[in-house]
């Protein structure tokens, strides 16, 4: 017996330094026209129009292309499957010239036709496809439904009027509002064109809402070992759920040929194992690098740290309901008084920049000019005692508990720099916490947050209007029931209706100086996630609105 | 032993209906509500309201616990995932296999070596040897089995490169999945290269996870082994003049097996467990990783469905081993008449 443990035990040594040795000779080295690169989760789905999430998005992205697509990195609109558009009958009727000789990957043209096909899938979703929970992007931007289920947004409230083609390259599309920021919002995954004879082949419109409330897809289309066919620098090749999502590039695309000839995607969700698979070289890209790990990623001689434009703003809310803040001396004051260099240097990891107006510097429209209030507590206790006020003055100031968002890693944190500095400045600061839903948010929204507030928004796309108005249109919040208000949502909803994009860059930068002018509220944050990536691979610029392309990506 | 079996199959069902209970009470006291977690960030305070109305989360707990039954027992439907959109047996089908990999391979680690060292350290008793095996097993037992796998990845993956840092396999390797046993796949299509590398995921990830159960065994074995030694029927075959390899074979190892059994049974719920971090820490796609995204997401079908399915494996393989042990020693199965 002693003999045979002795024989076992030696056995699994031989063993084990035997595949040691094999495994450190045949190191592999990755195949350098295939990128193998990591999100946190597997994609929900690759039909565009039900996916609302980055995961989704980043596959998405490859396969299919929107009719306007952004200047990579930017949000800098450029022709995309339409080569020329242009607004007539004020803003109500657009017209779109498309690409010659685009096909799908399945072999079908691509065509006025299909265009409008895409469209009026939307617009006719039916049952569960109208859900939140299905098409939220459409939700956001299109807000109505032919046929509305019981409860759902119907064509009164649609944006969406027709589609029409009239000739084979020529789309004209009708809407029921003039809405601008309708050219933005086509640069969004969720309204990339689809063949559709794939979507109708393998079912795509399939689909129920469980007991549970989920939207489950009941034909093949999108789902994992399904179908995705759009125009796109890469194709569907095999998506195996908790394994891998494999690209392939698409030797006749109309442009220019990706330089990769597979992407594949895998699903890692500790953000551990993403930066040591990054560091292994398993993997040679991925997204959302934790702040604590941009340093090993930014030391190490082989990889590298990608930014990706901030897309968020983190802001403190000022109610002008509340006593004394009506008086702008008493909001420029809190301006003043709010350390907000040293609260992003303190509490952002370097991730953040700070904000002086309620859009990112990404999106049309920011202004440099806006007034600007860098930390002054004699400023601020200035003001007050102008205002005939009595230091210090009091003031409710709320945060949110159990939450992390983005834009505002810790609440309580940046609360206590706050507060710090305004204690410095004149205020005396009362602090009021909640947890995040529903009482914060409830709260918050209804204005009975305190005088002030820690809030933060991200935008849906890229456009002014999904920021400022996102942001300022919850009137309730702001107390902006005034002549302040009154002015503010005029200019914005002109702004809103104008299709001449330098008169609206124009309206939009004005808007922001009466906003900061006015001191309606103080961004203090935005934040920039970060990628990492093997330093050979190059060619890549993260979108603000996660539209990564990789068809430039080379590994070198 | 019929008798017996059946008795201990009727026992399930207590157990079961307790379990359910636990399992829904217990993903309705998590914080926020399914209406929220399905409608997402944005949604207002009214489609949450009728969400919750469609949901029924506003039925009194019985009503709901009532519908909960009848949809998992009877209807046999486990719901559908919010994160992935797709049923929840499913995504079981094609999780579990990663699990149970990686359970077995932990296991046949931990019995392949802790038995051997329980057994040496017995032979040798009060020896340097034996010391050292029992430091070793008290620090095996003590080292949390994430932090053990951090340790093991970021030295033999990172730093070594001599194994794969996360995954089954690697997704350069093109390899067909009939099974989902990737190993197993492997051996059937005749794909060496993908056995092989899916043998190679699995060593960190193995020793991490079987770590505290070798240490067990080996605690288990050496104690059963010094017993049994000293029995009267192992000195009365030393007494024989039997060659003491047959003696240990014959009559020590063979008697002191049997506590040794139980705890390897005992061991699996144990393993299950610790899946369920040693998939995080190496991102294996099993059913742990799925439920921890699942609390992460709050995603409430697959947590109700995940864990009562990892429930009912636990029980079961309990019951197998009760029934094992009744066939190995006949004792057992007489106090059960």
């Amino acid at each position: 017996m002693r003999k045979l443990v002795k024989v076992g035990l030696l056995a699994a040594v031989v063993t084990l330094v035997a595949v040691s040795a094999a495994l450190a000779a045949s190191s592999k080295s990755t195949a350098s026209d295939t990128l193998v690169f990591a999100g946190s989760a597997d994609p929900v789905s690759l039909d565009p129009a039900v996916i609302s999430d980055g995961e989704s998005f980043r596959a998405v992205i490859q396969i299919y292309e929107t009719l306007i697509s952004q200047v990579p990195g930017t949000t800098k609109l450029t022709a995309g499957l339409a080569v020329g558009w242009k607004a007539s009958n004020g803003g109500l009727t657009w017209t779109f010239k498309l690409r010659k000789n685009v096909r799908f990957h399945d072999g079908t043209a691509f065509d006025a036709k299909a265009v409008c096909f895409n469209f009026d899938r939307w617009y006719n979703f039916t049952g569960a496809l109208q859900s939140d929970a299905a098409s939220y992007y459409y939700n956001v931007v299109f807000g109505g439904f032919k046929k509305p289920e019981k409860d759902a947004p119907g064509p009164a409230k649609a944006l969406y009027r027709s589609c029409t083609a009239t000739d084979a390259n020529t789309v004209i599309i009708k809407l029921k509002r003039r809405f601008a920021p309708f050219l933005g919002a086509l640069t969004l995954g969720p309204f990339a064109i689809q063949s559709p004879a794939a979507l109708v082949k393998y079912e795509a419109d399939k689909g129920k809402l469980t007991a549970d409330g989920v939207f489950q897809p009941l034909g093949t289309y999108g789902t994992p070992g399904g179908q995705a066919v759009g125009t796109g620098p890469f194709k569907l090749e095999s998506w195996k759920l908790g394994d891998k999502l494999v690209l392939v590039r698409n030797d006749s695309y109309w442009g220019a040929k990706a330089k990769l000839r597979r992407v594949i995607l895998r699903a890692i969700s500790d953000n551990a194992a993403r930066l040591q698979a990054l560091q292994t070289g398993e993997i040679q890209g991925y997204d959302n690098v934790e702040p604590q790990d941009i340093s090993t990623v930014k030391k190490s001689s082989k990889l590298k740290v990608v930014n990706r434009p901030s897309f968020n703003v983190g802001y403190v809310t000022i109610n002008q309901k509340v006593k004394p803040f009506d008086d702008i001396r008493v909001r420029q004051a809190v301006a003043y008084g709010l350390d907000r260099a040293r609260v992003v240097r303190s509490f952002y990891s370097g991730r953040g920049i700070v904000a002086h107006e309620f859009q990112p510097p990404s999106v049309l429209g920011y202004s440099t000019s806006v007034p600007k209030y860098p930390y002054s507590p004699a400023k601020a206790k200035a003001l007050l005692t102008q205002a005939g006020l009595e230091l210090p003055v009091e003031v409710e100031f709320w945060y949110p508990t159990d939450v992390a968002r983005p834009y505002m890693p810790d609440p309580r944190r940046n609360f206590q720099g706050f507060a710090a500095s305004l204690e410095k400045s004149g205020f005396k600061v009362v602090p009021k916490s909640a947890p995040w839903r529903p009482d914060y948010l409830g709260r918050v929204d209804a204005g009975t947050a305190g005088a002030l507030n820690l809030i933060g928004w991200t935008g849906d796309y890229a456009d002014p209007e999904s920021f400022l108005g996102g942001v300022l249109r919850a009137d309730r919040q702001f107390g902006l029931d005034n002549a302040i208000g009154k002015k503010l949502y005029a200019d914005l909803d002109k702004a809103l209706a104008e299709v001449n994009p330098l008169k609206r860059e124009a309206q939009y930068k004005r808007i922001n100086n009466y906003i900061m002018a006015n001191v309606i509220g103080v961004p203090y944050v935005h934040t920039e996630p970060a990628l990492g990536f093997a330093k050979n691979v190059i060619g890549f610029k993260a979108s603000p609105t996660l539209n990564d392309l990789f068809v430039s990506v080379r590994i070198v | 032993m019929l008798r017996f079996t059946v008795r201990r199959l009727l026992l399930l069902v207590p157990v079961l209906i307790g379990l359910s209970i636990l399992i829904f009470v217990w993903v309705r006291a998590l914080p926020g509500s399914p209406a929220e977690s399905l409608l997402g960030e944005r949604a207002d305070e009214q489609s949450i309201a009728q969400m919750r109305d469609q949901l029924g989360l506003d039925d009194p707990f019985p009503v709901q616990y009532g519908r909960y039954l009848k949809t998992t027992f009877v209807d046999g439907n486990l719901g559908v995932s919010i994160a992935s959109r797709r049923p929840i047996t499913e995504e079981i089908k094609e999780r579990f296999p990663a699990t149970f990999e990686l359970t077995f391979a932990a296991g046949l680690f931990a019995m392949l070596f802790g038995i051997p060292l329980g057994f040496i350290a017995a032979k040798r008793y009060g020896t340097v040897v034996d010391h050292g095996s029992l430091v070793l097993s008290l620090v095996g037992i003590s080292i949390p089995i994430f932090f053990l796998a951090i340790l093991l990845k970021y030295l033999f993956a990172v730093k070594l490169g001599w194994f794969p840092s996360v995954g089954r396999q690697d997704v350069l390797i093109d390899a067909e999945h009939p099974t989902n046993f990737y190993v197993l796949d492997g051996i059937i299509t005749r794909n060496w290269e993908a056995a092989w590398d899916a043998v190679m995921h699995l060593v960190l990830p193995a020793i991490a996870l079987g770590s505290i159960p070798l240490a067990v065994i080996a605690r288990i074995t050496r104690a059963s082994v010094l017993d049994v030694q000293n029995e009267d029927y192992v000195r009365t075959a030393r007494a024989k003049g039997l060659p003491p390899r047959t003696v240990d074979g014959r009559h020590v190892m063979r008697n002191a097996m049997l506590p040794v059994a139980t705890v390897i049974g005992l061991q699996v719920g144990l393993l299950l467990s610790g899946a369920v971090l040693t998939e995080t820490v190496f991102a294996i796609p099993g059913v742990g990783t799925w439920i921890t995204e699942a609390i992460h997401n709050r995603d409430y079908p697959v947590l109700q469905g995940g864990i009562l399915f990892i429930a009912v494996i636990v029980v079961f393989v309990n019951l197998l081993v009760d029934v094992s042990y009744g066939l190995l020693n006949p004792r057992i199965r007489l106090a059960g008449r």
